[in-house]
């Protein structure tokens, strides 16, 4: 009889050393309840509009079901170029600068792979999505944190990045507008840290998918900036704008160069992204602006709601300018974040995320998606009001 | 247009009911002045009117729709909206439009039965002067009235919890 075996020691050091997430356990939690309020999400709740759904029907009933170029349709690189053109001024060549990822968790994995050498250091400025250190730890990087303060709104300064920099560190992975805080970078803060990119010669990953939820103001994006489109990807979907998440597409606009480095890696990983969310995200350009508007009309609706109604039951919580999150202080309570959301779901069943699981610099604070119907937000408030009151006594 | 403005009608055209308190807390205004914008949509007439949307079928009020297509003749001096105004101070008549096309004007007209209907278009709409024809559709069933669903499908589970 052949020996039993113990499957995991097969398993590859670079997975075993990825952190584990604290959130496995409250995901749990969550599972086993009934008549919660999630404020957990990060994504709309919208459905995808009905114009880009019909197109995904329609080409699905054409038998449109086959691969597309490695590097996406045609037609969706065309008018991404027509429509960065038109948003910023930037010009991307359709044929070698864009490249259709699955997602932008897609993306942003080609981009970290396409350019970190083993023993590199990549910057990861925290408290930021979940996905940036590991995928750099899978490269064989080394990430460095930085973490932006609530004293700067959660945006990035070069006084706090230069210390940080290394002759190791190869790129910097930037996330604005944010998740978890909503912050968003002012242009004048984004040149000081170009500045500081190009003297230290870094490469830099901007994940901009919340590009279109700002408020009150318009998105900069980093590669708009002077001297900073061939240093910069910018990973950028469809899944927040167009209320997508499900369909998985994403895009990467850069040099020639990376994106071809990113496309090799692509071409034998995904092969190409799924072709009917291809044909939506074509629609969703030509023809989504008007419904996209009136969703970012709908969130920042809620966000004035959802702002104002921590601040008065004792939760200070600035106010985000772009995303769909709010992220309140919860330190003043005298519970840790995981203990706050923990309590808060077991006690008034609202489903909140702590803020240290976006890293340490989160601790404090709660991520708290507006991306929820007003009554739900009404009674999420008030529920949390009634266990901060409880806290008290 | 005011981007609070904008905020404000969306938000009354979606719910009528929603409260000036309710509409601050939204977008950052004060009760007060959103009460004052309100009030000065209403007297500028942008705000034409709050309603409701009764599905009367639930209550058993079975009433009866039909769309009208009418040709009409002008006559000197006197263009459509003197014809429009006839027809629109009846008040079993729920819309009219004028419309371009192979007919002239469209009215959709409620009544408790199609005999009531049918009379009510046969004597009061058809014996107009500037009345050539009448056409009535009877409505068989409303899916969708001003933008509201009436018969919404199951709504979309998420996760309850995603980065």
């Amino acid at each position: 009889m052949r020996p039993p075996c113990d499957p995991s020691k097969f398993v590859a050091e670079a997975v075993k050393s990825i952190p584990p997430s604290g959130i496995r356990r409250f995901f749990d939690l969550v599972s086993g309840l009934e008549d919660i309020i999630s404020l957990g999400v990060g994504e709309p709740d919208f459905i995808t509009p009905w114009h880009i759904r019909e197109m995904c029907i329609h080409s699905l009933e054409k038998g449109q079901t086959s691969y597309t170029s490695n590097y996406g349709l045609p037609e969706l690189r065309d008018e991404l170029t027509r429509t960065y053109y038109r948003r910023y001024g930037l010009d991307y060549n359709p044929a070698s600068e864009i490249l259709i990822t699955t997602g932008v968790s897609e993306g942003l994995d080609l981009a970290i792979r396409a350019v970190v050498n083993p023993g590199d250091e990549v910057i990861v400025v925290q408290p930021s999505y979940v996905a940036y250190v590991p995928s750099v730890i899978l490269a064989g990087g080394k990430p460095v944190i930085v973490s932006t303060h609530r004293d700067d709104d959660f945006s990035l300064t070069a006084e706090a990045l230069k210390p940080a920099i290394t002759s190791k560190t190869k790129a910097i992975v930037l996330n604005f507008p944010n998740n978890p805080t909503g912050a968003i970078m002012e242009q004048e803060g984004m040149e000081d840290i170009a500045d500081l990119v190009v003297e230290n010669d870094l490469f830099v990953i901007s994940d901009e998918v919340y590009e279109c939820l700002t408020y009150g103001g318009s998105h900069v994006p980093f590669s708009s900036l002077e001297g900073m489109r061939d240093r910069t990807v910018m990973l950028n979907g469809f899944s927040k704008a167009y209320a997508m998440t499900g369909l998985r597409l994403g895009f990467a606009m850069g040099a020639p160069d990376i994106i071809h480095s990113m496309m090799m890696i692509h071409q034998y990983s995904m092969l190409c992204a799924p072709i009917t969310a291809q044909v939506g995200a074509i629609e969703a350009l030509r023809n989504g602006k008007g419904e996209m508007e009136r969703m970012v009309r709908e969130y920042d609706r809620r966000r004035h709601f959802i702002v104002k109604g921590f601040n008065s039951i004792g939760l200070e919580c600035c106010n985000p300018k772009g995303a769909f999150y709010a992220f309140p202080y919860i330190g003043n309570t005298g519970l840790s974040s995981s203990d706050f959301a923990e309590r808060l779901l077991n006690e008034k069943k609202v489903v909140t995320i702590p803020g240290d699981v976006f890293g340490e610099a989160g601790e404090g604070f709660l991520r708290c998606a507006y991306a929820a119907s007003l009554d739900d937000l009404r009674k999420a408030v008030e529920r949390m009001g009634d266990f901060v009151d409880g806290l008290k006594q | 247009m005011d981007e609070m403005i904008r905020h404000i009608l969306e938000i009354l055209e979606n719910d009528a009911r929603a409260s000036p308190e309710e509409i601050a807390a939204l977008t950052g205004m004060s009760a007060q002045e959103v009460s004052q914008t309100i009030a000065k949509l209403e007297e500028t007439g942008v705000i034409r009117h709050y309603k409701t949307i009764v599905d009367w079928d639930l209550v058993g009020e079975n009433y009866v729709y039909a769309v009208i297509e009418l040709k009409v003749t002008l006559e000197r001096n006197q263009g459509y909206q003197a014809i429009a105004e006839r027809i629109y101070k009846f008040p079993e008549v729920r819309s009219v439009r004028l419309l371009s096309g192979n007919y002239d004007i469209s009215l959709t007209v409620r009544g408790k039965s199609m005999k009531e209907v049918a009379f009510f278009v046969a004597e009061k709409i058809a014996t107009l002067d500037q009345v050539q024809s009448t056409s009535t559709h009877f409505v068989l069933k409303t899916y969708k009235e001003d933008g509201v669903i009436l018969h919404e499908p199951e709504s979309i589970k998420r996760l309850p919890v995603s980065f």
